[in-house]
């Protein structure tokens, strides 16, 4: 890497800051809230000189549900099922980060057996939002539904697992502080084994058909590139970074669970443009299922709860802690302060699909309004997670 | 990562005019954090950004803390005309408005170093300097601590609400936000929610 | 009404008889189209029910136009804040008559778990006439297929005549409701009133 001198005066965001004059010639359109291609209730302020992008804001707060005051009024745990609907499609990693942190924040350790039901979760959740997220791009590419109903497909067969583990399809709400809620039904691991065993073959239809088709390569390669530089300035985590040529993976860096027990490699991407971001979270799934048959391979017996935890009643002593992992979609952390009471003084979710946003207006200017909304859908946004 | 104590005094060597503060974390020693003044955060940001050896490149999260006043009665014990007594003094700390900075070095693997901004108070001087000309990904995360706890960044360069409606006046993530009045209908309320139902639904006797 | 014997009859000898109203109601009953309108999380169950394993269109609602011009049924799928509500109003200000309302999973009926949001509106049905209520936070595709059904057993049995004559053959009643503005502290107006209209309670003392 250069000399952070070098870097700072080589990186030259463009932007265009708000009230700036306009010519009476541009057209100013707002793309949604409610629109098909904006990942939920999103909205961009564009103005188009023709087709090409002039100024593009992003408006978000169209599902700013207070998920903050509410846990600053609710006791720890009772917060944890809202952190299952705070990125909706991976409810389990969310649910994992606020573990981590008040496990960190009151120095609770948590049991080997649960560790690893965590990975497997996590690692389950990080195959399906992938296959999730390439669906949308796709449809969003006008490949009207059918790379998503494949998509969908696995997913569904991830969620059974999911519902037989905890109860619930999405909403899983399955850790506590200390370890997990419930073991593994028997036979579930098993299940788990068989998924992770037909899983290649999914993944090579899908490639199969997608990877080298000629209107993917033409609307996704050179679209919305990114320097390292940049990236790691503007704070994007996760695909996005990669894309870039960053290896920065929190999996490895932090190395958080026992992800240090498992083989598995980082794909990192050359030019930040679309078409590395797909293929990267193409490859991140593979290496997902490597690290989920590690995990089924070792997966040790014994208690899934920490004996000392205390669920009621839970007071952690006055401080504070900032715990992060490595979500689908970037860096997911939360900011807990605490006073000695049982609520929480402040709840802060640092959410990486709101961060990713900061470079939307940067990728898109020059580009025509057609790229805008493939460049949103790598960038992989959910607004629970935006707006929370 | 290098002690606190250690950058602080480098820091404080390089960047003429700092003057920083440990605050410790009882919960999590290795979180402490660094106070700076507003007026020279954005100096001190910058160092912490291009120095070579600490290249804090990667600002991951921004997050606004409430303070509100607070007035505690403390017991002292003081001598008085030659007898010890104990006597009640009112002690109030004033309250403000504080920004915490989580800062990570991705090409050296370090972190975190957490800086903290205080405001003067929490009603007419709420200013503290934005870091977004240093970290990129301060843009958003600033506009959400000004949208919901009103703390204005001078140097933000598009200080507007980010996720309330630019009509709202409040600041609601305060302490001292009142929420507006519109959920009566309840089927089991009890507490606050019980007093506030009863001002809507008249109690009757339930006829049994 | 034709008798169900006689119709039976006529049927087995391949004559079809029907009513003007059945007809009506079973072409619309048997194709509402739902505006793609997803919100939060119940929107994503709301996408798997249009997937291969719960499979919507088996029940007519093939197409989730994107416009609400061409859409009969507004599936509100999510939470509805109150940024958003004067747009959820509007669209469905923007959709004709006949049209639906399904309020999905629990924070469209009631604000749900989000209930003690500053910026969470605290039901849909405060500003809009909803059809069917789906509780479940989220409702499983199979509840939004229920649903579906128990509102096409609405429409099957909407007459179009008469004083309980649905809404769009009725001059008199709206079919489009005031949009509600931004205020400096909540929407104005919060609610609707006449549309929203709780249960009156009597609480023991």
């Amino acid at each position: 890497m250069n000399l952070p001198a070098q870097r700072a005066a080589s990186f030259q965001p463009r932007y265009t800051p708000n009230g700036t004059e306009q010519d009476g010639e541009l057209l100013e359109i707002s793309l949604g809230p409610q629109h098909p291609s904006t990942h939920g209730v999103f909205r961009m302020d564009a103005t188009l000189d023709g087709e090409q992008v002039v100024k593009l804001k992003p408006v978000c707060g169209y599902l700013h549900r207070n998920h903050e005051k509410i846990a600053e009024g609710a006791s720890y745990l009772a917060a944890m099922p809202y952190t299952d609907r705070l990125d909706y499609f991976c409810s389990l990693t969310s649910n994992w980060a606020y573990a981590l942190t008040v496990e960190k924040l009151a120095g609770l350790a948590v049991p080997e057996r649960a560790e690893y039901l965590r990975i497997i979760t996590a690692e389950l959740t990080r195959v399906q939002n992938h296959a999730c997220v390439c669906g949308f791009l796709l449809q969003d590419m006008g490949a009207l539904g059918t790379p998503l109903m494949y998509a969908f497909r696995e997913r569904e067969k991830v969620l059974d697992l999911f519902e037989s583990l905890t109860g619930a399809r999405m909403m899983c709400n399955y850790l506590r502080f200390g370890g997990c809620r419930n073991d593994a039904p028997a036979g579930w691991l098993d299940a788990v084994s068989q998924l992770v065993a037909s899983f290649p073959q999914f993944l090579d239809e899908f490639e199969a058909l997608l990877t080298t088709n000629e209107i993917l390569l033409a609307r996704t390669q050179g679209i919305g590139p990114l320097t390292p530089e940049l990236a790691i300035n503007a704070g994007l985590t996760g695909p996005l970074l990669r894309a870039a040529g960053v290896n920065y993976d929190l999996r490895k860096v932090d190395r958080y669970g026992f992800y240090d027990r498992f083989e598995f490699r980082i794909p990192l991407g050359d030019h930040g443009d679309v078409y590395d971001r797909y293929m990267i979270r193409v490859l991140e799934m593979r290496e997902s299922l490597k690290i989920l048959e590690q995990a089924l391979k070792s997966i040790p017996t014994g208690p899934v709860m920490d004996p000392k935890a205390k669920l009621r009643g839970f007071r952690p002593k006055a401080g504070e802690a900032y715990g992060r992992l490595e979500s689908p979609k970037g860096e997911l952390g939360f900011y807990l302060i605490s006073d000695g009471g049982p609520n929480p003084y402040r709840y802060r979710i640092r959410p990486p699909s709101f961060i990713n946003l900061t470079l939307l207006e940067d990728m898109c200017l020059g580009r025509p309004l057609a790229d805008v909304v493939v460049i949103l859908g790598s960038i992989d946004i959910v607004m629970g997670e935006v707006d929370r | 990562m290098k002690s606190l104590a250690q950058l602080k005094s480098e820091i404080e060597a390089a960047v003429t005019g700092a003057r920083l503060e440990i605050l410790p974390n009882p919960a999590v020693p290795a979180q402490s954090s660094l106070r700076v003044d507003p007026a020279q955060a954005s100096a001190v940001a910058r160092f912490l950004r291009d120095t070579p050896q600490l290249q804090f490149d990667f600002c991951s999260n921004v997050t606004g803390v409430d303070w509100p006043e607070r007035t505690e009665k403390v017991k002292l014990k003081q001598v008085v005309d030659g007898a010890e007594q104990e006597i009640e003094e009112t002690r109030s700390s004033l309250g403000f408005l504080e920004v915490v900075y989580h800062l990570y070095s991705v090409a050296l693997k370090d972190g975190p170093l957490i800086l903290r901004q205080r405001t003067v108070n929490r009603s007419d001087d709420c200013r503290v300097a934005s870091l977004t000309p240093i970290w990129r990904s301060c843009e958003f995360q600033e506009r959400e601590v000004f949208d919901l706890f009103g703390v204005q960044f001078t140097d933000h360069p598009d200080l507007r609400r980010i996720l309330m409606w630019d009509g709202f006046v409040d600041h609601p993530m305060r302490k001292d936000y009142v929420e507006p009045d519109d959920y009566e209908y309840e089927p089991t309320p009890h507490d606050e929610v019980l007093e506030r139902a009863q001002q809507h639904y008249p109690t009757q006797e339930a006829s049994t | 009404m034709i008798d169900e014997g006689l119709k039976n009859e006529l049927a087995k000898q391949g004559v079809f008889v029907t009513s003007l109203q059945e007809l009506y109601n079973w072409g619309r009953s048997n194709s509402v189209w739902p505006l793609s309108f997803g919100l939060a999380c119940c929107a994503i169950e709301m996408m798997a029910a249009s997937m291969a394993r719960f499979d919507i269109s088996r029940f007519g609602s093939e197409v989730f136009r994107p416009s609400p011009r061409q859409a009969d049924l507004m599936i509100v799928a999510g939470t509805v804040t109150k940024k958003m509500a004067p747009q959820v109003v509007r669209l469905y200000n923007q959709m004709p008559e006949p049209k639906y309302v399904i309020a999905m999973g629990a924070c469209a009926i009631s604000g749900g778990p989000f209930k003690q949001g500053y910026n969470v509106l605290k039901g849909i049905d405060r500003f809009l006439p909803v059809d069917v209520h789906i509780p479940g936070c989220p409702p499983r595709p199979e509840a939004l297929l229920h649903a579906l059904i128990t509102l096409q057993k609405k429409i099957a049995g909407e007459s179009l005549t008469g004083p309980d004559r649905r809404r769009h053959l009725d001059p008199t009643a709206p079919s489009e409701f005031p949009v509600p503005e931004f205020g400096a502290h909540d929407l104005v107006p919060p609610r609707n009133d006449a549309v929203w209209r709780p249960v009156p309670l009597i609480r023991p003392t």
